[in-house]
C-alpha cells in the first residue's frame, strides 16, 4: 500500500487517489505551429523509465484536487508531493 | 539433438536416465553475429527459432540480463485465445493458434496445449448483444465462437452465482471453445532445446548497456560480456522496452506497468474452462495440479516493482468472489507481478524502426502469452525479409502517427478510462 501526502489533506492511502500519468508531459502552447511530431510526443509517447518519475494523481475519495507526486518507479519511493500548480 | 521419444525414455531408463543431453547449451558471446534478439523470453525464443528454421539464419544470439523464461514467460496465466474482433488482430491471433496446435509435435516438446476452451460472461442485455457481433466477427475470419445463454453457461459453470439476487447476473456468454492454456515454462524450454539445436546461441547473465548506431544503421550492442558486431537486432523485452529505447534515443507509445496473478491452494477439479467475468476485470482457470490461477487489473500506475501491491489484488478478487462465491473459502497460496509494456491502444507493435537493422516487438499488455508463436514467427519474417508480414502489418509502430489505431479494447495504458 502506498501512503501519498496529499498538500491539502497529509498522508493518506493509496486507496483515496486515482492516478493521472507522467505530469512532465507538456501540452503543445495554441495558437503556435505544432507538428505532428509534437502531438505525437504529448497524446502518445512516453518515457516512462525505472527510477524517479513525476506523476499526478488526484485525491479523488478526499479533497479531488490534483497533485504531482515524486516517486521511484522501482521501489515505490515516494520523495516529493506538491499541488499541481506547483513545479519541481 | 537427441529426440524425446518413449524409446529414448526406455532407453535412457536403463542408465537411470543420468545420460540425457542438455537441453540447451550456456553458450559465451561471440565477436559477431548476423542477428541478435535482446529478452530471452518466450518471444524472443520463437523469434530465434523462427528465424532458423523458417528462413535459414542460424548465426544467431539470444541476449538475457537475467535468466531463460525468467520475465513474463514465467509469471502469466497461461491463457491462449483467439476472440477477437478486429480483423488484425483476429487473423494474427487465430494463425497463432495454429501454431500452438501443432506444437507439442513441432518442437518435439509436450507444451501441454490443453484447449479446453473460455467463456467471457455478459450481465447484460447490451453486453450479450455485444458479444453476438464479436462473435459473428469472429466466425467469419474463421474463428470458432458460440454464442451460450444464462442455461448453457450453467451447464459449463455450475458453481458461479446464478441466484436471482446478484449485483451482476449472468445473462450468457461467449466461448470460443478451441481456446485454452498451456505449460508457459515448456513452450519456453522447447523453443529455447530447437534454437539451441539449430545453432542459436542462447546467452543468459548478459546485460545490454548501449547500442552502435552510425549513420542511421545498427553496426553492434554493447553488453556487460562485451561488445557484439551486428548488423540486425530484434528487441523482444515486454516490460523493459522503455529502457532500451531511451539508449537508442528513441520515444514510444508504451508505458511500463505492473500486472499481478495469483494462485489458490490446490483442489480437485472443478472448472474445466477458462471464465472471464464481463462486469470488471477478472479471469480464472485450474491448473492441472488444481490450483484456480487468477489475475485481472493493473496496478494502475507505472511501475518495474516486478511485486505487486494489495489493494488491486483485493479489487480484483472481489470480483472473482462475486462471480464464484466458493472462492472466498480458498486459501491463497501466492500472488506474483510482472511488469508490461501497456500500449497506447492496447494492441502491440511488431515493425521495423527508423533506425536501420533495429526491429521492435513491444506493446503486448495483458495478452503476451498466447501471441508467443505468432510473434515469433511475424518478427522473424520482419528481421530476414526487412519487411512487415501482412499478419503484422496492423500492428506498426506508425499507427499512432498515422491515426490508424487498434483500439480493441480500449485496454492501454489509462486503465482508469474503460
Amino acid at each position: 500500500m502506498l501512503h501519498i501526502k496529499c498538500p491539502h489533506c497529509g498522508m493518506r492511502s493509496q486507496n483515496e487517489f486515482s492516478y493521472g500519468g507522467d505530469a512532465s508531459v507538456k501540452r503543445p502552447e495554441l495558437n503556435k505551429e505544432i507538428s505532428d511530431q509534437d502531438w505525437d510526443n504529448f497524446v502518445y509517447n512516453r518515457k516512462s523509465l525505472r527510477g524517479k518519475h513525476i506523476e499526478f494523481w488526484q485525491h479523488l475519495s478526499g479533497c479531488r484536487q490534483w497533485i504531482k507526486v515524486e516517486r521511484d518507479t522501482a521501489t515505490h519511493e515516494i520523495f516529493k508531493t506538491l499541488k499541481a500548480n506547483e513545479d519541481f | 539433438m537427441q529426440k524425446y521419444s518413449i524409446f529414448n525414455l526406455i532407453k535412457n531408463a536403463f542408465s537411470s536416465h543420468q545420460n540425457w543431453d542438455l537441453a540447451w547449451k550456456d553458450a559465451t558471446p561471440k565477436k559477431e553475429y548476423d542477428v541478435v534478439i535482446i529478452g530471452g523470453g518466450g518471444h524472443g525464443l520463437a523469434t530465434a527459432y523462427y528465424l532458423a528454421k523458417e528462413h535459414n539464419i542460424t548465426n544467431v544470439a539470444i541476449i538475457e540480463k537475467g535468466w531463460l523464461g525468467g520475465g513474463n514467460m514465467g509469471r502469466n496465466t497461461t491463457i491462449i485465445r483467439s476472440n477477437y474482433m478486429y480483423d488484425d488482430n483476429a487473423l494474427f491471433s487465430e494463425f497463432g493458434m495454429d501454431l500452438w496446435r501443432k506444437m507439442s509435435q513441432d518442437l518435439n516438446y509436450n507444451v501441454m496445449f490443453s484447449p479446453r476452451g473460455i467463456i467471457n460472461l455478459a450481465h447484460s442485455d447490451a453486453q450479450m448483444n455485444v458479444f453476438a457481433r464479436r462473435g459473428n466477427s469472429m466466425r467469419l475470419n474463421g474463428i470458432d465462437a458460440v454464442l451460450l445463454n444464462r442455461e448453457e453457461v450453467k451447464e459449463i459453470i455450475p458453481m458461479a452465482d446464478f441466484s436471482d439476487n446478484v449485483r451482476f447476473p449472468i445473462y450468457g456468454g461467449l466461448m470460443q471453445p478451441s481456446a485454452g492454456t498451456a505449460r508457459h515454462d515448456a513452450v519456453a524450454w522447447g523453443y529455447a532445446r530447437q534454437a539451441d539445436s539449430m545453432g542459436v546461441d542462447i546467452i543468459q547473465n548478459c546485460e545490454v548497456t548501449g547500442f552502435d548506431v552510425s549513420g542511421g544503421k545498427i553496426n553492434g550492442v554493447r553488453t556487460s560480456r562485451g561488445d557484439i558486431k551486428v548488423k540486425k537486432i530484434g528487441l523482444c523485452v515486454a516490460g523493459s522496452t522503455n529502457i532500451l529505447a531511451e539508449k537508442l534515443n528513441m520515444i514510444i507509445p508504451v508505458e511500463t506497468h505492473l500486472l499481478q496473478a495469483c494462485v489458490t491452494e490446490p483442489v480437485k477439479p472443478v472448472l474445466d474452462s477458462v471464465v472471464t467475468f464481463g462486469a470488471g476485470h477478472f479471469y480464472i482457470s485450474q491448473s492441472d495440479k488444481g490450483e484456480m490461477v487468477m489475475g485481472g487489473d493493473l496496478d494502475g500506475y507505472n511501475s518495474y516493482a516486478q511485486r505487486g501491491n494489495l489493494p488491486t489484488l483485493q479489487h480484483v478478487l472481489t470480483e472473482g468472489i462475486a462471480m464464484m462465491p466458493f472462492l472466498s473459502k480458498l486459501k491463497m497460496l501466492r500472488t506474483w507481478g510482472g511488469i508490461m509494456d501497456m500500449s497506447m491502444d492496447g494492441s502491440p507493435i511488431i515493425d521495423k524502426t527508423h533506425i536501420e537493422g533495429l526491429y521492435l516487438n513491444c506493446g503486448w499488455c495483458y495478452g503476451g502469452f498466447k501471441a508467443t508463436p505468432a510473434s515469433g514467427w511475424t518478427f522473424a519474417h520482419t528481421i530476414a525479409q526487412d519487411r512487415v508480414h501482412k499478419l503484422n502489418e496492423g500492428y506498426s509502430l506508425s499507427r499512432f502517427n498515422t491515426g490508424h489505431l487498434l483500439d480493441e479494447k480500449g485496454l492501454g495504458t489509462k486503465t482508469w478510462i474503460s
